[in-house]
Formats: C-alpha cells, sequence, structure tokens
C-alpha cells in the first residue's frame, strides 16, 4: 500500500496540522511515513499544501509531481492541483468559494460542503477534522481509532479533552461523501 | 510500536539527538528554516535533565566562537545555522580547523547568494567542502537524506570530530529539515565526565588541576616554518580521513546504463525519478554521497564502471559536478541537472532532465 | 651583617608571582601591559585559583599573553573573547574565566559580544586595556581615541565631525542589568597599582560566587603609539586620559 496525497488550501485552515494528523495515524499503524509542507511566509494567510506519503515501504521521494489523492480546500489550490492527480486518482474539494470547478473525467471527483458542515455542528475550529473524516471515507488509509491516537500524540495533554469533539468531527466529515 | 519511534521533524530531531548523544551544550542564533532546532532544545529544557547548556547568542558570529571555546574545553558542542548564518561562522570554523578542536556544525541550507530565499538549496557545497573560510582546511561533510540520517548524523558526526579533532558538519536542507519522518531514537548517552575529557582531550583547556603544565589553545603561530609543520600535520590528518572515511550509498548501480549522483533531499527525489525512468524502460542507478568531504571516491568511480552517463542532480549550479568529474577523471560524459534559489525539482522534472541530456543524445 | 643575611624570605618585600614566567615579554618598555598581567598573575595566585583559571587572549598586543602567565588559555579571534568566555563559564561554572582585551577589540570589533555578554550577567571578568590607540598594527585610531590625539590614522587629530567620538564603553557597560561591577582603574603610579589589584581581586571573587559580570578597565599608556619616553606617557596620560576615562566604580554591587 501506497499513498500520496497533497493537502492544499488557505493558511488557518488547518492545512498542515491535517496532515500532520493523517502522518501520526500512518504512524500508529507502523507505516512509513512523510510529510512534506510548503513554509514561509506564505503561510500566514497565503496558500499553504502539504505532501502526505503514507507506505508499507521505505519512501523515496517526500516530493512529487503526481498524487495518487488531492484535497483542495480554495479556488488557488483547485486550479494548481487537479492537473496533478494521478490518472484514476482522487480529488476532494470543499465547494465553498469555489468558481471553477473541476472538469477532468479520469479521475474520481468528490465535492464536499465542509464549510457549511461546520456550522450545522457549529463549530469552525472542526474544519480540517471534518474534510478528514470526508477523506477517510473515501481511502480509507488508517483507521478512525489511530486517527484519535495520533490526535492524542500530538495535542499537549491539556487539549486532550477536545478529542471526543474531534471524533465527532471525522464522522460528520464520512457522511458528505455522496457516491 | 515501541516509543524510541516517533515522528519528528529534520530540524527537531537533530536537537533531540544532540540530548541524546550527551551533548554538553549548543550556542546558536535564529534563522530560517532551522530554527526549530534552538526552539526544540529550549523547549525540552535538557539543563534540567542532562546538564546541557543552551544559549541562544547574539549573533552567528558570537555563536561560532562559543562553539569554538567549548571545543577547546574538549566539551562536545555544536551550533546550527542557515548559510547566511554559515557565511557569518567561516571565520570561526577556520580558527577550529586551525586550533585542531572536535565540534559539531549544522547548516540547513537555503537559497542564496545573499539574503536570497528561506527555501530548499544546496548551493553551501563550495563553501562546506572545499573550506569557506581562509587558510588550507577541510571539514567532514555529511549529507543526510532522511530524517533518521539527521539523528544518526549527529552521533557519527560528533564521533569522527573527537577522532580526528576536526570539525564535522551536517550539510542538510530546508526539505530535509522541515519535513517530518518517521525516526528511531537513541537511548540518552550520558554526557561525558571531567575526568573522561582529561583522559582523553589532554589538550582540552579546562585548568591546571593538579598543576599540569598549561595548555592554550590559540590558531596563531607566527614563526612560518612552525606554521608550515602544522599546515602539514592538517594535511596529513585530512588525507587521513580521505583514506578511512568515504561513505556513500549505491542504489540499483550495478545494472544501469545512466548514473544520476546526488544528496540530501535530491538524492530522495532522484529515486522517485529512478522509479518512473524504471517504468519507461530506463535502466538508471543513483549514487548517493554520504560525505561529501571526503568525497567517495572510490563509489562512485565503481558505481560509473559500464554507464553511458552521468547526471549531477543538484540545487547548486553545478557545484558537486566538479568533484564528479574528478573522481571519474573524465572518462563519461557528465551533465547538470539544477534547480536554483530555492526551487526544488519534481521527479518527472528530473526524469525529463535525465532523457534530454543524457538518454536521447547518447542512446 | 653579610649578604646571606638579608636574602631571606622573611626580609622580603617584594617577589615576582609563580604563575609569572620568565620568559622574555615582547611588550615596549613603559607599557602598561607588563604591570596588568603581573597583577593578574599575582591575584590569581593569591587566590588560590591557580588550578581552576581560564583567560581569553585577545587579538591586539596582549595575544600572547598566554605566553607570560602559566595558567589555561583560549586565543580569541579579534573581538570574540566575551563569546569563549561566556561558552567556557557556562560549560564550567566552578572555573575563574577573563578576558584580557585591549580597545580595538573589545570596544569596535567586539562591541557586540562585550555588551551582550554583559549584560547577560555572564559570571566572567572583562579586564579592558584602555590606551586610545591600536598598538600591535602601528599606532591607529581606536573608538577610545581622544578629539585632536594623532594616530597614524587620524594623522591631523581626531575630528568629531571625521571620527566620531571617543567611545567611554564602560560608562555603557555600568548601565547593564548584568553587570555587577564595572570600575576604571589606572596602573602609572604604585597607589594606582594597588588600586587596579584591588578590583581585579574583587572582580575575580565576583565571578567565583556567580554575582555576574565585572568589567575592570584600565586607562593605560602605549608610549610607542603615543609617540612618548614613558614618563612623558605617563604624563600625558595623567593630563589627557583622565578628562575623558576619570577613575573610579562606575558600579558596585555589594
Amino acid at each position: 500500500m501506497k499513498e500520496e496525497i497533497v493537502i492544499a488550501g488557505f493558511g488557518g485552515q488547518g492545512v498542515l496540522s491535517m496532515g500532520k494528523i493523517l502522518a501520526y495515524s500512518g504512524l500508529m499503524e507502523d507505516k512509513e511515513v512523510t510529510w512534506m509542507p510548503s513554509y514561509g511566509p506564505e503561510q500566514r494567510g497565503g496558500t499553504a499544501n502539504v505532501t502526505v506519503i503514507v507506505s508499507d515501504e521505505r519512501i523515496s521521494s517526500p516530493i512529487l509531481n503526481m498524487y495518487d489523492t488531492a484535497v483542495v480546500l480554495n479556488q488557488q489550490s483547485l486550479d494548481k492541483f487537479e492537473k496533478m492527480v494521478k490518472p484514476g486518482g482522487v480529488l476532494i474539494y470543499d465547494s465553498y468559494g469555489i468558481n471553477t470547478p473541476p472538469t477532468r473525467t479520469d479521475i474520481k471527483i468528490y465535492r464536499i460542503e465542509a464549510t457549511e458542515a461546520t456550522i450545522e455542528i457549529n463549530n469552525s475550529k472542526a474544519f480540517n477534522m471534518i474534510v478528514l473524516g470526508a477523506y477517510l471515507k473515501v481511502k480509507p488509509v488508517v483507521t478512525i481509532e489511530n486517527v484519535l491516537k495520533g490526535l492524542k500524540k500530538t495535542l499537549p495533554e491539556r487539549h486532550w479533552h477536545l478529542i471526543p469533539m474531534n471524533e465527532e468531527a471525522l464522522k460528520k466529515g464520512a457522511t458528505l461523501i455522496k457516491e | 510500536m515501541n516509543d524510541k519511534v516517533t515522528l519528528m521533524k529534520g530540524n527537531e530531531a537533530l536537537a533531540v539527538a544532540a540530548i541524546r548523544y550527551g551533548a554538553d551544550g549548543y550556542f546558536g542564533y535564529p534563522i530560517t528554516p532551522q530554527s526549530e532546532v534552538l526552539e526544540k532544545l529550549e523547549e525540552e529544557m535538557p539543563w534540567e535533565t542532562t546538564g546541557m547548556v543552551v544559549l541562544q547568542a547574539e549573533s552567528e558570529v558570537a555563536a561560532i566562537n562559543m562553539v569554538y571555546a567549548g571545543a577547546s574545553c574538549g566539551k562536545t558542542v555544536l551550533t546550527s545555522t542557515s548559510s547566511p548564518g554559515f557565511s557569518l561562522m567561516q571565520e570561526g570554523m577556520s580558527y577550529m580547523a586551525a586550533s585542531e578542536v572536535p565540534a559539531l556544525v549544522i547548516n540547513v541550507m537555503r537559497g542564496g547568494p545573499g539574503l536570497g530565499t528561506i527555501h530548499p538549496s544546496q548551493a553551501d557545497y563550495f563553501q562546506a567542502v572545499k573550506g569557506g573560510g581562509h587558510g588550507d582546511y577541510r571539514l567532514i561533510t555529511l549529507a543526510p537524506a532522511s530524517v533518521q540520517e539527521m539523528v544518526d548524523f549527529v552521533a557519527l558526526g560528533w564521533d569522527l570530530a573527537f577522532k580526528y579533532r576536526a570539525v564535522s558538519m551536517i550539510l542538510a536542507d530546508g526539505v530535509i529539515g522541515q519535513m517530518m519522518e518517521k525516526v528511531v531514537l537513541p537511548e540518552q548517552r550520558p554526557r561525558h565526565t571531567e575526568e573522561w575529557i582529561r583522559e582523553n582531550c589532554p589538550w582540552a583547556v579546562n585548568g591546571r588541576k593538579g598543576m599540569r603544565p598549561k595548555n592554550i589553545i590559540t590558531s596563531l603561530e607566527l614563526d612560518d616554518d612552525k606554521m608550515e609543520e602544522n599546515n602539514h600535520r592538517f594535511q596529513a590528518t585530512y588525507r587521513e580521513i580521505e583514506k578511512n572515511e568515504q561513505r556513500c550509498e549505491l542504489i540499483n548501480t550495478d545494472d544501469c546504463d545512466y548514473l544520476i549522483v546526488a544528496f540530501g533531499s535530491m538524492a530522495r527525489i532522484s529515486q522517485k525519478a529512478m522509479e518512473l525512468a524504471a517504468e519507461e524502460g530506463i535502466k538508471v542507478g543513483i549514487a548517493r554521497p554520504i560525505t561529501l568531504w571526503p568525497f567517495p571516491v572510490d563509489a562512485i568511480r565503481k558505481a560509473a564502471q559500464g554507464v553511458k552517463g552521468i547526471l549531477s542532480v543538484e540545487l547548486s549550479a553545478g557545484q558537486m559536478i566538479e568533484d564528479i568529474k574528478l573522481a571519474t577523471e573524465c572518462n563519461y560524459p557528465v551533465d547538470l541537472f539544477c534547480r536554483l534559489g530555492g526551487n526544488v525539482p519534481a521527479p518527472d522534472e528530473i526524469l525529463n532532465a535525465l532523457k534530454e541530456k543524457l538518454v536521447n543524445k547518447l542512446g | 651583617m653579610e649578604l646571606n643575611d638579608i636574602i631571606r624570605p622573611e626580609n622580603r618585600v617584594y617577589k615576582k608571582p609563580s604563575l609569572l614566567n620568565d620568559a622574555h615579554m615582547h611588550y615596549c618598555p613603559g607599557c602598561s601591559h607588563g604591570v596588568v598581567h603581573k597583577l593578574v598573575a599575582e591575584v590569581i595566585e593569591e587566590m588560590g585559583l591557580q588550578e581552576k583559571a581560564i583567560g581569553v587572549s585577545p587579538v591586539g598586543c596582549a595575544v600572547f599573553a598566554y605566553n607570560y602567565i602559566d595558567i589555561d588559555w583560549l586565543e580569541a579571534a579579534h573581538g570574540r573573547a566575551p563569546a569563549m568566555a561566556t561558552a567556557t563559564k557556562r560549560l564550567m561554572p566552578d572555573k575563574l574565566v577573563f578576558t584580557y582585551q585591549g580597545d580595538g577589540d573589545l570596544s569596535a570589533i567586539g562591541t557586540a559580544e562585550t555588551i551582550h555578554a554583559a549584560n547577560r550577567g555572564e559570571n566572567i571578568v572583562i579586564i579592558f586595556i584602555n590606551n586610545a590607540i591600536y598598538g600591535m598594527t602601528g599606532g591607529q585610531m581606536a573608538p577610545t581615541t581622544l578629539l585632536g590625539q594623532k594616530t597614524a590614522t587620524c594623522p591631523y587629530g581626531r575630528r568629531a565631525d571625521l571620527n566620531g567620538y571617543p567611545l567611554a564603553i564602560s560608562n555603557l557597560l555600568a548601565q547593564l542589568d548584568g553587570t555587577c561591577y564595572v570600575t576604571r582603574q589606572t596602573v602609572y603610579s604604585p597607589a594606582a597599582v594597588r588600586k587596579t589589584k584591588a578590583a581585579l581581586k574583587k572582580a575575580f571573587q565576583n565571578s567565583m560566587d556567580g554575582k555576574g559580570c565585572s568589567v575592570v578597565e584600565v586607562v593605560s599608556t602605549c608610549n610607542t603609539g603615543w609617540k612618548l619616553t614613558p614618563v612623558k606617557a605617563n604624563e600625558w596620560l595623567q593630563e589627557n586620559m583622565f578628562a575623558k576615562y576619570p577613575l573610579g566604580d562606575l558600579k558596585n554591587n555589594e
């Protein structure tokens, strides 16, 4: 098994931490993982993206030109990464603020309403966990149980009480995937 | 999964590895993209556990001279910086080489020249392997290609530094520094005791206990003949290091038509290019220098045997390619593919360059 | 009374400190460095710190201080002595660590290291020889050169509009929270020498007690650089230097 993912959006949407949680979850399953962020001033309000690779085998390049899955959370990222999904791959995008939807027919495209879902569950901070829940519904590369374990590993103990809320967001995300 | 296995950024791994090795002191100045080293050390508070000193200096100039002093005291000390900061440290590097003190210096390279960019680069290759400061000296230069190697090379760097009384450097780039990977951490080692230092570093400046003869660490020798003698001694050490310490990873080089030579992050990305090439029936091998100085001449020569051509893949405008040509004595066509100024190539760019520069020309 | 009756330990009125060796000093006759070297050696010996003392010598005339005083030494790059002393003391807090620097080393190229080591309150001693000129390189202008004073690089006398003003850096250092003791002394007379010795002793004790950074400035002569005889240099010192660099404690936290 090898899954090469890019997650891209605005800085502040939790792109990097979503990637980090996914990477930790992979670690919990004893898989090889790499997490490679775009870094620098563009993180502050500009676009941010992170490449996460989860694999059973040693990983060669942490930087890729084609991805199995692209999770994109704004128009800019959609424009950039739609063409970088491997034929037969997956593109998941949040519908909010998208004026020009994707057009490729050789990949599977999932439009999710994650921003609206945050309003439904009244928690804007859970946005990235909702998106992660949606992604894992499509590509169950790690179990929800291991995501929660990974969360526990990344969060300081004083924030552990937030874990049930994150679990709820993951589940909410999964419901957003419509075949 | 045991608790020594964790996920960590390359820069953070350097910090943890230094503590676990039993480092006595870190002295550094923040600069992107490696500030996490100092941040992680401050967060870990090793002065409460192992007694390690951690100090944010007022500049890279001060930091390297603090390292120079610590090394002169026989202590296990390090600093880390990125390219512009490394330029500022060159004077100190030269002094340390001249004083024959063991230290570890880490450069997580970014794009230059000048203030440049904060993104990955390998353009300090010459500065590292040819001796960036004044005078004839060399640095044992280790090039990690994974977060695990960031950890492992901290120990290797110090082991070699103390073995040869030389400065070791870890020459990483922003990719290796900023990415997170699975890493296995070593056990905590105790710091060297004063007794150990007195026994193993009899030259160290640590006070005339028992009124032993005084120790002086200086790089000054105004007598030209004596200074020449010193230089010959340095060179003899360097020849010894060249003989014993070349390290290189060879991947698929036994049966390849084309050889890519790349280090650090570029070796990782080139590996993916190699996989893509294999899908097209192009046989590519990779030689990844682990020591950039001493350059792994023997391994490169062996890997090059029978290939149609060699591609040096660099984040610099043709620096390592000179050493490849020297190592292979210009017996093979050698070409360059590079990205500059903080840009990093994707695997397909490397494959396309390989085809354009070698495969299509040489068949 | 025979000569041998006089040469007895109980009759001894003066002795060279044993840490000051017999190496031939390269300092010019009349230079203050020799006197201060002797005081440093004497104080270390009297305090019983010869097994713990580590000196950091500068770039400047005192670069070879390590050849004359028999303790362990580091020789710093130009201006970096306080950085080296910082690391040395932090890594070995039980040692006596001091720098010995001139006005170019301390107050020009090494200003940043000096101020920051002092401001961090490093438990080190900074001995600052201020003779208002660059001695080793042949008499060029220092930051501490007085207005009107002639040097190789201000041959018509220092002018504020061209060269800026003389820098009384010890006054700056006295304002920093990290310094516990900043004093300005001199060694042109036996009385002054005794005061400087007392100042060094206090500074070294501060270092061992972990009280913070101590600075002992010694307003000194450079008769060669000043192009005067040793006696005339002593007179010039009193007539000109003390107006800009008045003697006494600038700070003394008891």
